[in-house]
Formats: structure tokens, sequence, C-alpha cells
């Protein structure tokens, strides 16, 4: 599948799909990557190494500072595929690389093809965007 | 949104150009770096002028937060437009209030100081909009902090997009910011309608519900502009609380309120000329759902006799997110005057210094602590370490904002009530509602 690159880097895991929107801030616990938000239907699961598949973020502006303290744990998700731009999630991914010279890549999917990706699958995305399901 | 541009294809202007070189600095390059990335992502033809900035990222998230602005300062960082700071990890003036490891203490307070040290005005607040001066209509500003966003863009007409950590600070280095989103004119329409006037006037005009509605708002139209169609009676405050609400549940930057906010003059002013992409019919029934939507004790709902209620123990009372008004203390002190808060329960009021000052001044500060009531300045209970309360209690709160936030961020179940249910609450150590207010 093709992506709009947000942010360029390579990511491998698998999949966590995430139905509903979610605030990084409030949201996961930067050190695990542990979803943290009660009110969100994943509560519990962590996005650490996984190929994070999510519509939108929400909520606070303070959610890239989460994303980039995830880079600087080792916690951040492998990569972020969204169904549509989400800047603030984008920015923190790309204050990584300004900073720590790695981040995981921020890409969005057209929605039937964001709609496609299955739960669990081994899944990578690279520099171009591309995104390759396993099988 | 567009579909991002590549930051090659972004236009920019020879000063653009030497800030990117590195003609003004290396914390300029980098900022200017960050900014064409983001225009990018954005989907921007290019960048324009703001003429003032507010900044979110001198909160402590962690030590990444503190390695940024080091960075900036290292780089020779300072800000060329007007620019404000949000809250910060601790209480400055009463650094005793800080309930967290002396090591988190020490980094919070270093990142508030890099941004002091790059010219920022250390005004410490998540309601910027309260303290002087603040934007005027149409003036191109780059704002961070959802709440603080909404009601720039929403009640007083300012034009910024929704910024956030890290950017902010860019644009207020450069005085630049991306051309996109809510700066520009043919985005700031409304596209949802959500119509309140099927509900009996006492629940349109109750202040109080103004958080469960921008709750119900932003849940149901994402990162939509909402025209809110028959709500009357909203004061500054209420505006404030409806869209911080908004702002957590969804994505929501900018609201139309027919008749109150600037850009909504009438409905089809807040259309922008254009048809809406969806009406929704509020109802009782949705209302109840933003309200208990707002509390994650279930013993509160609709059917529950009072008996049930009066089992609902109370720890923590906590209010002021965003920031307490001095009008907001005003309508406080009688109640708490009258029914004092029960010394089991902790008290928290959040606020600014601004706001903090006129207290003092009117003596009504150390009145309030010596009810029991702890003013807090410069931060705010659910970014930082202030209740001493231990986790795992319950906490009430007449914010939506606090209410979405405070079981994930400080490990509290929360009850929402209205302001006088919180304090008659804190008074009994026991949940108390108003059952005649409760639609």
């Amino acid at each position: 599948m093709r992506s709009l690159v947000l942010v360029a880097g390579n990511g491998a895991g698998s999949v966590l799909r995430l139905e509903d929107p979610l605030s990084f801030w409030g949201g996961v616990d930067p050190p695990t990557g542990r979803i943290i938000d009660r009110r969100h239907p994943n509560c519990g699961d962590s996005v650490s190494g996984r190929i994070l598949v999510m519509p939108y973020g929400r909520g606070s502006s303070s959610s890239s500072s989460i994303l980039l303290e995830g880079v600087r744990l080792g916690a951040a998700p492998a990569a972020i595929v969204l169904r549509e731009v989400d800047g603030i999630l984008a920015l923190g991914a790309a204050v990584a690389r300004e900073l720590y010279e790695q981040s995981p890549p921020v890409v969005v999917l057209p929605p039937a093809d964001w709609k496609a990706v299955p739960e669990g699958a081994e899944a990578s995305v690279d520099v171009s965007g591309r995104l390759r399901i396993a099988g | 949104m567009a579909a991002a541009t590549t930051p090659e294809t972004v236009e920019l202007t020879d000063h653009d150009r030497a800030m990117l070189a590195g003609d003004c600095g290396k914390a300029a390059a980098v900022a200017m770096r960050i900014l064409i990335t983001m225009a990018g992502v954005y989907g921007a033809e290019r960048l324009l002028d703001i003429e003032g900035a507010h900044i979110d990222g001198c909160l402590y998230h962690g030590d990444s937060g503190v390695d940024f602005a080091e960075l900036l300062v290292a780089g020779g960082a300072r800000v060329n437009v007007p620019t404000t700071l949000n809250v910060g990890g601790l209480d400055l003036l009463h650094p005793e209030e800080f309930a967290g490891t002396a090591e988190r203490r020490a980094k919070a307070l270093r990142l508030m100081e890099c941004y002091e040290e790059m010219g920022c005005r250390t005004i410490w607040t998540c309601a910027p909009y309260q303290t002087t001066p603040r934007p005027a209509f149409g003036q191109q500003v780059a704002w961070a902090e959802s709440n603080a966003i909404v009601f720039a863009n929403s009640v007083l007409g300012a034009r910024t997009h929704r910024y956030g950590d890290f950017i902010d600070i860019c644009a207020a280095i450069t005085g630049r910011a991306p051309a996109v989103g809510l700066h520009l004119e043919e985005n700031r329409r409304g596209q949802v309608v959500f119509d309140f006037r099927g509900l009996p006037r006492s629940l349109t005009s109750a202040t109080w519900l103004l958080p469960a509605i921008g709750y119900l708002v932003g849940e149901r139209c994402g990162s939509r502009v909402p025209v809110l169609l028959g709500l009357t009676d909203a004061d500054e405050d209420g505006l404030k609380a409806l869209g911080a609400a908004a702002a957590s549940s969804g994505a929501v930057a900018l609201f139309h309120a027919v008749g109150l906010t600037p850009e909504a003059p009438t409905l089809e002013a807040a259309l922008g000329g254009g048809e809406a992409e969806e009406w929704i019919e509020v109802t009782v029934d949705d209302l109840r759902a933003g309200l208990d939507s707002l509390s994650t004790v279930a013993a509160t709902q609709e059917g529950a006799g009072t008996e049930c209620e009066a089992d609902v123990r109370i720890n923590v009372v906590a209010l002021g997110s965003p920031h307490f008004s001095p009008r907001e203390f005003a309508e406080l002190l009688p109640l708490v005057e009258r029914r004092p808060p029960a010394s089991s329960v902790e008290f928290v009021v959040c606020t600014n210094r601004q706001a903090l000052e006129w207290l003092e001044a009117r003596g009504e500060l150390e009145q309030l602590r010596g009810i029991g009531v702890r003013v807090v300045v410069d931060t705010c209970v659910v970014v930082a370490p202030i209740l001493r309360t231990p986790a795992g209690g319950i906490l009430m709160t007449n914010s939506g904002k606090f209410s979405h936030y405070a079981p994930g961020n400080v490990g509290f179940d929360v009850v929402f009530g209205s302001l006088s249910d919180c304090v008659d609450s804190a008074h009994a150590g026991r949940l108390r509602r108003d059952r005649e207010l409760w639609p």
C-alpha cells in the first residue's frame, strides 16, 4: 500500500489497530507505551514497537511531547499509520528526528487501505511510505 | 485536511531562506527546518507572519522537552513576537506545593527557565486570554494549548491553527507560521450544526452544563468546525469551559455559538454562506449522555437514589481547568464560606498570578486559605504532582477538562458536578447533588 509520508522513516512490527482516536497526552504512558486513557476501548494495550494504525489524534496539543518522550525512552510505536493528517503527532516525530536523529515514520493511508490493515499482522513501513503486510 | 505538500514546494521569502541558512543563528535554523517540515505536513504553500505566540512547551513531560529547549537556548534563541507561556510543571510562588521528587522538580524548573531565557512573558497560565493584552479580532497568532486555541479562535476571533509543543516556539522565534487551516478564512466556516433549540431554556441557559455540552460536541464532531445554535447566557467563563471540554473529547479548535461568538452573529454567518454538512438536534438524552461521560463513577447516574449517592466518598475537589478567573472566585467564595470543605477533603483551585493578586488585594486569599482551600498558581493538578491525596480515590470537579484527564494523568476516578455541588460535596465529604438541576 502507498501512503502519504508526513515524516519519513523505517519501522516494522505487529499491527495495533485503534478504531477510536487517541490523545497521547493523558492517553499513553511514555516509559511503557501503555494506553492509559480509561475511556479508550484499547486501554491497557501497548503502542511500543507496534505499527500503530489509528484514525487521528485528539485532544491536547501536548501529545507531540509524549511521542517524543516515547522515542527518547525507546517505547514509541515502530510506525504510525493514520487515516487523516495529524500535525501534532507528525510534529513529535519531526522534533525527534531533529533532536535524536531517529523517529517512527508517520504516514497517512487512504481510508479504504487504512481500513484493510489487519490487526495483529506483521507489517513494515519504509522511507518512501510503502506499507507491506507479511504473508 | 488538505494533502501534504513536500517541504521542497513550500514558498519561502528571502528572510525565511536566510534563517534556514543559519544567518540568524543556529536556533532560528532549527526552528525554520521544523516549520518547513510541518508546512509540508499541513499542505501549506507558504508561511505567514504572526503577531504573537502562546507556548505550551514549557510544561515538563520528560527530559526530551528539556533537551529541545536547551538545544534552542544553546543556539541563541530569542522570540521575535510577543510570546506568553502556558503552565509549567510547578508553582514558582509556592514551591512547597510540589509533591514530586527533587529531580523532577529541578528539571521542570530548568525547562521553565529556558523559555524565560528565550524572552517569553512568564504568565504561566492555560487561560492567557483572561490576562491582558489578548489578541485582537482577525489577528494572526500561533497558539498552543488546546483550550487556549479554541478560545482564541472562537471567542476572540483571532486566528491560530491547532499548534502544539515545539512548533509554538519555532513560530515565536521566526515570527512565521504555515499558512494553513484556521489561519485562512475559507477554513473557518461552520460544518456541523448542533441545534439546542428543542431543549428547555432551563438547560440551555445552565452554565454548569456547558462542559457537558462541550464534551458531547467534541465527541460528535471530531476535527470539524461545530456551530452551536440555541445556547443562551454563556459568558466568557462559560465559553471557556465549553471549549476546553470540546477540545478534550475531540480535536475542536474553533466553534461558533450563534449570537455569542464574534464570527457567528447569525447562523448564515457561522456557516459562511454555505450549507451544514450535518445537522444534529440535541436531545435531553444526549445531554445526559454528555454528563455521564464526564464521570467515571457509575453510582451517580439517572435512576440512582440519593441513598446511593450518599455512599460515594469524595477525596478531592479540584477546580480551575482552565485556570479560575476572578469572576469564578467571586462565585466560589460565598459558597465555601457558608459550607467550608471537610478536613478529610483536599480542596484545590488552580489559577494564574493575576487572579491571585486580585484575591490578595481584596484580602480573600487569606480567607480562602483559612477555610481550607488551596490556591495553586503557574501550574495545574493534572499536569504536575500537586495533590497530596494518594491516587485511587475520587476527585470531584466542575471542569470537563479535569474530568477527562484526571483518571489517566493522576489516577483518580472522577465525578462531575456544578460548582455548588462540588462545594456541598466537599463540605459533606460525600457526593451531594442538587437533583432539581439534573436534566
